[in-house]
């Protein structure tokens, strides 16, 4: 959209997808896909909508979308595999490497 | 993201915006025969810098005061067009545009009996202009217009009871949700689009920038809120309040400190154990009344 449209009227829906706030980030979440217990508690919280949710069926783990995540850490802090104290943590928080 | 997420990546919320959570699991419910009015706020900012949007579904920015106004309009002109079968029709907007400037469009479309699902995004605060208090800022909280300091302890007065009022206009349905909730959360929404007439929710919605927490605790801090009592979650069909059903009762309350330690906006108040008290003391009338 090069004009402004009348009404400033948008015709491209999820256009927000061209701006990717993953510079945004100072720390950042790293899967250890072997621990994923597919519970997709990082994809029903992610605020940013930047989890590929696993698939629980095909044993298939979640994805971080580094494009987009902001690195708020909230899949880390809810991941049912962190919570649980008898199995391996499966998200953790680094420094992004600059 | 999910292939079918409505609400996308890319908008400007800050990192941990509980709001922008509660945002893709009300659209989750809600599916793509969507339209919603949106009041200026932080939503209606983060998400659509033009010529961008983060949304999937047909959105209209509504001015502060007048979501449900819009709202409104929408529903009578899809009525006037034949177009009304299968189209959710809401509402969205703050506290500030709900509680506050927009109170009186919403009680004109709940009093109208409009068929809109009216969602208020509860910040407890003004966060969009810069974190000023509003009549949804509970008791005590340190905001840049009710800075805590040597003159006052934060802000004056309690928080309106937003829901209890509206439920009051005796509409099909009105709930209390929180994001650590989701299934609740979620049941609600579609009980909602699913009441002939005007259906209510309050979603609780955790603001990191606002209330000084770091961005990893939003949900916890939901899930806090509900677990202290200091947020009930219930639901009513109608204005009579003996009907009320509290949809999660937590087993054993924790003490509302637990709540405020986790805060920056309370963090004064650590250091009155009077205030402190003053507060169980409403929390626990507050829940006795709901009967737990
Ligand atoms: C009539 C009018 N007054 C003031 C403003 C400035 N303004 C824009 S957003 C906002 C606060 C929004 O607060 P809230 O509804 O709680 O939404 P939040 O940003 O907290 O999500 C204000 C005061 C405006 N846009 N219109
Ligand atoms: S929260 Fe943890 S265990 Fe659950 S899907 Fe995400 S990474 Fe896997
Ligand atoms: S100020 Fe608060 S409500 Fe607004 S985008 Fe940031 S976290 Fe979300
Ligand atoms: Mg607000």
């Amino acid at each position: 959209m090069d004009k402004i449209t009348l009404g400033a009227v948008n015709t491209e829906p999820g256009s927000s997808l061209n701006y990717k706030t993953g510079s945004w980030r100072t720390m950042k979440p790293v899967l250890t896909p072997e621990n994923c217990i597919f519970c997709n508690m990082c994809w029903e919280f992610c605020p940013d909508s930047a989890i590929e949710p696993a698939d629980p069926k095909s044993k298939k783990p979640i994805r971080i979308d580094y494009d987009y995540c902001k690195g708020c850490g909230i899949c880390v802090e809810e991941c049912l595999a962190n919570k649980n104290a008898n199995l391996p943590n499966a998200l953790e928080m680094v420094p992004e490497e600059k | 993201m999910a292939s079918d997420e409505l609400f996308v990546s890319g908008h400007r919320g800050c990192a941990g915006c509980g709001m922008a959570t509660a945002v893709r699991m009300v659209l989750q419910e809600a599916g793509p025969n969507t339209i919603v009015a949106n009041a200026t706020g932080c939503l209606e900012v983060m998400t659509t810098g033009y010529p961008e949007t983060a949304w999937k579904i047909p959105w209209i920015h509504a001015a502060f005061e007048n979501a449900a106004a819009v709202a409104s309009g929408v529903d009578v002109a899809l009525k006037k067009l034949g177009k009304r079968e299968g189209v959710n029709v809401l509402a969205f907007a703050g506290d500030g545009g709900t509680f506050d400037i927009g109170f009186q469009a919403l009680s004109g479309m709940l009093e109208r009996g409009h068929n809109i699902t009216y969602v208020v995004f509860d910040n407890e605060a003004y966060m969009n202009t810069g974190i000023q208090r509003c009549s949804s800022t509970p008791p005590y909280a340190s905001t840049t217009t009710s800075p805590a300091g040597r003159v006052i302890p934060g802000k004056q007065g309690k928080k309106k009871p937003i829901s209890k009022i509206v439920a009051a206009h005796d509409i099909a349905y009105t709930a209390t949700a929180t994001i650590a909730h989701p299934k609740d959360l979620k049941t609600k929404i579609k009980k909602a689009l699913e009441s002939e007439g005007p259906s209510f929710v309050q979603i609780f919605s955790p603001c990191p920038t606002g209330w000084r927490f770091p961005s990893e605790l939003s949900v916890k801090l939901s899930k806090m809120a509900v677990d202290t009592g200091i947020f009930v979650l219930w639901e009513l069909e109608g204005g009579n309040f003996d009907n009320i059903r509290i949809t999660y009762k937590p087993k054993e309350r924790k003490p509302v400190e637990e709540y405020f330690k986790l805060q920056g906006r309370f963090r004064h108040l650590l250091k009155m154990p009077e205030k402190i008290a003053e507060i169980q003391r409403e929390v626990d009338e507050k829940c006795a009344e709901f009967g737990f």
